[in-house]
């Protein structure tokens, strides 16, 4: 199980400390999802951040009982000099994986063909997309963190990924956080909202759902 | 935040990234191209040995009868094993942030990660150069090896505590960064690299010996010249001064990892 309790978030700015989430709780047992709607700038990509525990909450706690990914095709950590093999080899060294065995999949699922051995700097965005995507399947979670990641590639991309997830582990836990709420109807089964640091449990996706597209409309557009 | 797992297993995982970060870093920076890891080496020889052809040319004997080439070798490797400890450290943070991610990667393994590199470098061109030129005749060698390696040693500590004592201060601020180039190039005529402490007139050996490196390069200069040189130091007082910095260093790295944010 993973446990969010009290969390909140503030970072120093100019103009004094800004609160990003505010007493922030829910929890997620292993064969659950949960969906978090939430616009630009509400606090999801943070809420990310400490689940993944890259950040400490400023108060509160985060306890995990299971093993939880890092966000979901997060490509950011490649190194331009880096091959696409060589990110495969560290990944599989700092979670004490044997890589040999998961060469062949990487290789089948990317596609990249002879620019698995290339360095990532020549690589187009689709091509990364897919390596960052590979990559995080490789390594077995008991949860996913899913940061928007569904968005980019081809149809077939999706279908792909769409399987290697939501169907080969759907026996795990996942938080996907969007602002697509059609992205949250379709693979989760309850869903909250984030707005202005705040989240708002609802259990079914639909109520969720209203309450955002109220939220949108009501919020002045600055 | 599962329950605490045991320290052999913490350190294990330790390890292993460490491992794994090494492997990265050594691509990153060299490539597989022409020479690769062997630059790490390859770097600080060039350095020393143009030093070293400067001062032979200059005929800078330092007003003694100092072999030069020895001189400048044992100099300038002192030299490059903090300068570029801390040089390396102050990045660490900022380029190494969406590792973080992992959530085994620490902020003090990616310093030690640097530092490891960069001392296995300055180490090695070190004792290649100094081999390389006593084969040639150039200088010879150590009278006494063990002092050598026993000042190469505290000139590693301090290096070590020096880079992650700078490398978490740039994650309170980034002026750290700025000021610490000029530091740089201010310590390096201090530090004993370009001098025996015995030169200078006694008000001025008292100055310089409040650094710690200038009492490390005396010990190594010790051992490497025995009583052809008149050497000036304190282990203890360097010891403390490493000391001191090390566990203020460790507090600042654990608290710089709380404070960075991951991007």
């Amino acid at each position: 199980m993973i446990s969010i309790k009290n969390v909140s978030k503030t970072y120093g700015t100019r103009f004094g400390q800004r609160t990003v989430l505010d007493d922030v709780s829910f929890s997620l047992e292993r064969g659950e999802n949960i969906g978090i709607l939430g616009q630009n700038g509400a606090g999801k990509s943070t809420l990310i951040r400490l689940i993944s525990g890259a950040e400490k909450p400023t108060r509160g706690h985060i306890r995990r009982e299971m093993s939880v990914s890092w966000p979901l095709a997060f490509g950011g950590a490649f190194q331009p000099n880096l091959t696409g093999l060589d990110n495969l080899k560290f990944i599989c060294r700092v979670y004490g994986v044997d890589y040999k065995p998961l060469i062949e999949f990487v290789e089948n699922f990317t596609e990249l063909g002879i620019y698995f051995r290339e360095p990532v700097l020549h690589y187009s965005n689709g091509m990364m997309t897919r390596l960052a995507f590979a990559l995080s399947m490789a390594i077995e979670f008991d949860c996913f963190l899913i940061d928007e990641a569904m968005v980019v590639g081809d149809v077939r991309f999706h279908e792909k990924c769409h399987i290697e997830l939501f169907q080969k582990r759907k026996d795990r836990a996942f938080i996907l956080v969007t602002h697509d709420a059609n992205a949250i109807k379709l693979y989760c089964k309850r869903a909250s909202v984030l707005q202005n640091g705040k989240l708002y449990p609802f259990n079914n996706v639909d109520d969720a759902y209203d309450f955002y597209n109220i939220g949108l409309k009501t919020m002045p557009v600055a | 935040m599962v329950a605490h797992p045991s320290l052999l297993r913490s350190l294990s995982i330790q390890l292993r990234t460490l491992h794994a970060l090494m492997m990265r870093e050594v691509i990153t920076r060299f490539g597989r191209d022409n020479l690769g890891a062997l630059w790490l080496v390859a770097e600080p020889m060039i350095f020393t040995l143009g030093i070293a052809t400067l001062w032979s040319a200059s005929g800078a004997s330092h007003g003694s009868t100092m072999p030069i080439v020895a001189f400048a070798v044992t100099g300038y490797s002192s030299v490059l094993v903090w300068r570029n400890c801390a040089n390396r450290a102050l990045m660490a943070i900022d380029s190494n942030l969406p590792l973080l991610f992992h959530r085994n990667v620490k902020v003090i393994d990616v310093f030690l990660t640097r530092i490891v590199l960069e001392v296995a470098g300055a180490t090695a061109s070190f004792a290649i150069l100094a081999a390389f030129f006593t084969a040639l005749e150039w200088m010879s060698a150590p009278i006494d090896m063990l002092m050598v390696i026993f000042g190469w040693f505290m000139l590693v500590w301090f290096g070590t505590a020096l880079a992650l004592l700078l490398g978490a201060a740039t994650a309170y601020s980034h002026i750290v960064e700025k000021l610490w180039g000029p530091t740089a190039y201010l310590l390096f005529p201090l530090s004993g690299a370009a001098f025996m402490v015995d030169w200078l007139p006694p008000a001025m050996q008292k100055v310089v010996l409040a650094l710690p490196m200038v009492h490390g390069v005396e010990i190594l200069r010790a051992g490497y010249f025995g009583n052809a040189v008149r050497s000036h130091y304190d282990v203890a007082y360097m010891a403390v001064c490493c000391l001191c910095m090390t566990l203020a260093a460790l507090y600042l790295v654990r608290d710089a990892g709380e404070r960075v944010e991951a991007r």
